[in-house]
C-alpha cells in the first residue's frame, strides 16, 4: 500500500507538474539567467530611482528662483541694489526678493577661495535672489525694465544650466528604465532557448503525452510550470542578493556625491519585491510561445 | 466508430497501404495478422490519428482525420487505448503513476482501489513505485496495457501485446481483451501469433484481416 501511496498527491495540478523531468542542464540554466538577470536589474531599478530624485531634486531646487546680478561701482551699487528690490517688489509674478548678504556670497565662493576671503575688499557683484508665483513672470519685461533702472543689473533664470542637468538627470533615469527594459528581454531570451532546448531533449515525454491523449494546453502547461517555478526561484535569490549589494554601497551623507546616493529611499525598498514577479511573467510567457511553437512542430 | 473508406497511405519510398476500406464497428474484436512490414503498425498508427492517409477517407469517430486539430486528436486518443510494440513511458515517473497517466492528461484523479487492482490483476502490484527503466520487456508490455485501458476506452489497439510475455501472462492478457470485448469494446490486436488467434476464436467472434499486397483482406476459415 505504501507505494501506492505516491499516488497521493498525484493529482492532475501536481502531475502536470511532475510529468516534465526534474533535472537537465535547463535547470541550472534558467534559475541561474533568472537569478543574475534579476540581479543587475536591482542595480538598473536603483540607477533608475536615484536618477528620478536626483532629477526631481534638481528641479524642485531651481524651480522657480531666480538671481539678479548688479556689477556697479562701489558708490552705486547699493543704489541699484535699491532699485532693484523696488522694481521686484512691482513686478507681477514676484513672489518676494532679498539681496544676499556678505557671509551668504563668501559661503557662495568658498569652494573655490577658501573661508579666509576678504569680501569687503573685494570689488564683487551683488546677488538678488528673488522666488516666483506659480503663474511665473514676464522675464523679458523683466530685463527691459532692469535695463533702464539699474543698468548694471543681469536676470539669470537658470535656465541656462538648469536645463541641461534636469535634461541628463531624465536621460540618466530612461537609461535606467532602458536597462530594465533589456534585462527583462535578455531573460526572455534565454528563457526561450532553456525552454526549447528542454521541449527538444524532452519529445520522448511529449510523445508519450500525446499517446495517452493530452492536449496542448496540458504539455505546453508543463513545462511552462516548472520553468515559471525555476525563474521565481532564481529571480528570489537574484533580488536578495542585489539588495545585499545596494545594502553594502557606502552611504550618500559619508562620501556625498550621486554615485553613493545609488540605492533605494522608504517604500523604494520594496519595488524590488515585484521583479521576481515580473521574472515570473517573463517565464511564463517566453516558455508559452516556446511550447506551443515547438508543439506545432513536433506534429 | 473508426472507418476507412478507399484509404491510402504512403511513404517518400511508395505506398505503404492501398484503397483500404473497412469499419471497425462498435463491439467488434479483430486481429491484424501480415508479414513483417507489411504495414501492420501503419494500419494501427492510422486509427489512432498518428498518421493521416495520404488518399481516402478516414473517419475516427465523428470527424474525419485530416480536418481534425492536434486537440481533436487528443480527445480521440483519450477514446482509444494503445499498446505499442516498443511501450514508452515517462522513466522519471514510477510505474503506478505512469499507468495512471491518462487518467492524469484527462484532469481525473486515479482511483487508488482501482489502480490497485489493475496492478495486481497485470502483476506489477510489487513494483508500483520502480522506475519504467528498471523493467523487463514483459513488465513494460504488462504496464502498458494496463495504461491502455485505465480509462476504459471504447477501441484498444494493440501491437504485438504478447511479443514479449509468457504463455500463461498471454492468455491472461488474452483474457483481459476478451472480457473489455464482451463489456463493448473494440478490440484490433496486431499480431504474429497464430496460436494465441486460434485459442481467442474459441471465446470471441474474432475476425482476422490479413494485410497483404498493400491491401487488408477478411482472412479465411483456414485460421
Amino acid at each position: 500500500m505504501k507505494r501506492l501511496l505516491i499516488l497521493t498527491g498525484f493529482g492532475p495540478e501536481s502531475a502536470a507538474y511532475r510529468v516534465v523531468p526534474p533535472t537537465g542542464h535547463t535547470v541550472w540554466l534558467t534559475g541561474f539567467t533568472a537569478g543574475a538577470m534579476t540581479f543587475l536589474a536591482v542595480f538598473a531599478l536603483a540607477l533608475s530611482l536615484a536618477a528620478g530624485r536626483l532629477a526631481d531634486r534638481w528641479a524642485d531646487a531651481l524651480t522657480n528662483t531666480a538671481t539678479i546680478r548688479i556689477s556697479a561701482p562701489p558708490d552705486q551699487l547699493a543704489a541699484q541694489t535699491r532699485a532693484v528690490l523696488d522694481l521686484l517688489g512691482t513686478t507681477p509674478g514676484i513672489h518676494g526678493a532679498r539681496a544676499l548678504s556678505d557671509a551668504e556670497q563668501r559661503a557662495l565662493l568658498e569652494p573655490w577661495f577658501g573661508p579666509d576671503l576678504p569680501v569687503d575688499s573685494l570689488s564683487l557683484p551683488q546677488l538678488v535672489e528673488f522666488t516666483e508665483n506659480d503663474g511665473g513672470y514676464d522675464a523679458q519685461g523683466l530685463r527691459l525694465r532692469l535695463q533702464a533702472e539699474a543698468p548694471g543689473a543681469v536676470l539669470d533664470d537658470h535656465t541656462r544650466w538648469r536645463r541641461p542637468l534636469t535634461v541628463a538627470a531624465e536621460r540618466l533615469r530612461l537609461l535606467g528604465w532602458l536597462s530594465l527594459a533589456l534585462i527583462g528581454g535578455a531573460l526572455a531570451a534565454m528563457i526561450t532557448l532553456a525552454a526549447n532546448a528542454s521541449l527538444a531533449a524532452n519529445a520522448q515525454v511529449i510523445r508519450v503525452l500525446r499517446l495517452v491523449g493530452a492536449q496542448d494546453d496540458f504539455i505546453a502547461g508543463a513545462f511552462v510550470r516548472r520553468f515559471t517555478l525555476r525563474a521565481v526561484a532564481g529571480a528570489a535569490v537574484g533580488m536578495v542578493l542585489g539588495v545585499a549589494g545596494i545594502l553594502l554601497l557606502p552611504s550618500a551623507d559619508a562620501a556625498g556625491g550621486f554615485l553613493t546616493g545609488l540605492g533605494f529611499q522608504g517604500w523604494g525598498w520594496l519595488v524590488p519585491l515585484v521583479l521576481p514577479a515580473i521574472a515570473a511573467l517573463v517565464a511564463w510567457a517566453a516558455t508559452r510561445t516556446a511550447a506551443f511553437s515547438k508543439l506545432r512542430e513536433l506534429t | 466508430m473508426i472507418s476507412f473508406d478507399k484509404v491510402g497511405y504512403s511513404y517518400g519510398g511508395g505506398e505503404l497501404l492501398s484503397d483500404i476500406s473497412l469499419t471497425l464497428a462498435p463491439g467488434s474484436f479483430h486481429f491484424l495478422t501480415g508479414p513483417s512490414g507489411a504495414g501492420k503498425t501503419t494500419f494501427l498508427k492510422l486509427c489512432y490519428g498518428e498518421l493521416l492517409p495520404t488518399s481516402g477517407r478516414l473517419t475516427l469517430f465523428e470527424g474525419e482525420a485530416r480536418s481534425l486539430s492536434r486537440n481533436d486528436v487528443a480527445m480521440v486518443r483519450r477514446r482509444i487505448g494503445v499498446v505499442h510494440q516498443d511501450c514508452q513511458f515517462l522513466d522519471h515517473l514510477p510505474v503506478a503513476a505512469n499507468i495512471a497517466l491518462p487518467l492524469t492528461v484527462s484532469g481525473k484523479e486515479p482511483d487508488v482501489a482501482d489502480l490497485e487492482d489493475l496492478m495486481t490483476w497485470v502483476g506489477l502490484r510489487p513494483l508500483a513505485d520502480a522506475l519504467p527503466p528498471s523493467l523487463s520487456g514483459g513488465e513494460r508490455q504488462r504496464a502498458a496495457v494496463a495504461r491502455a485501458v485505465i480509462m476504459s476506452p471504447e477501441v484498444i489497439l494493440a501491437d504485438e501485446p504478447t511479443g514479449n510475455l509468457d504463455w500463461e501472462m498471454s492468455q491472461r492478457l488474452l483474457r483481459l481483451f476478451v472480457e473489455l470485448n464482451r463489456m463493448g469494446k473494440t478490440i484490433v490486436i496486431a499480431t504474429h501469433d497464430m496460436n494465441l488467434i486460434r485459442t481467442t476464436k474459441g471465446q470471441v467472434a474474432a475476425r482476422v484481416l490479413r494485410i497483404q499486397n498493400r491491401r487488408v483482406q477478411l482472412a479465411g476459415a483456414d485460421l
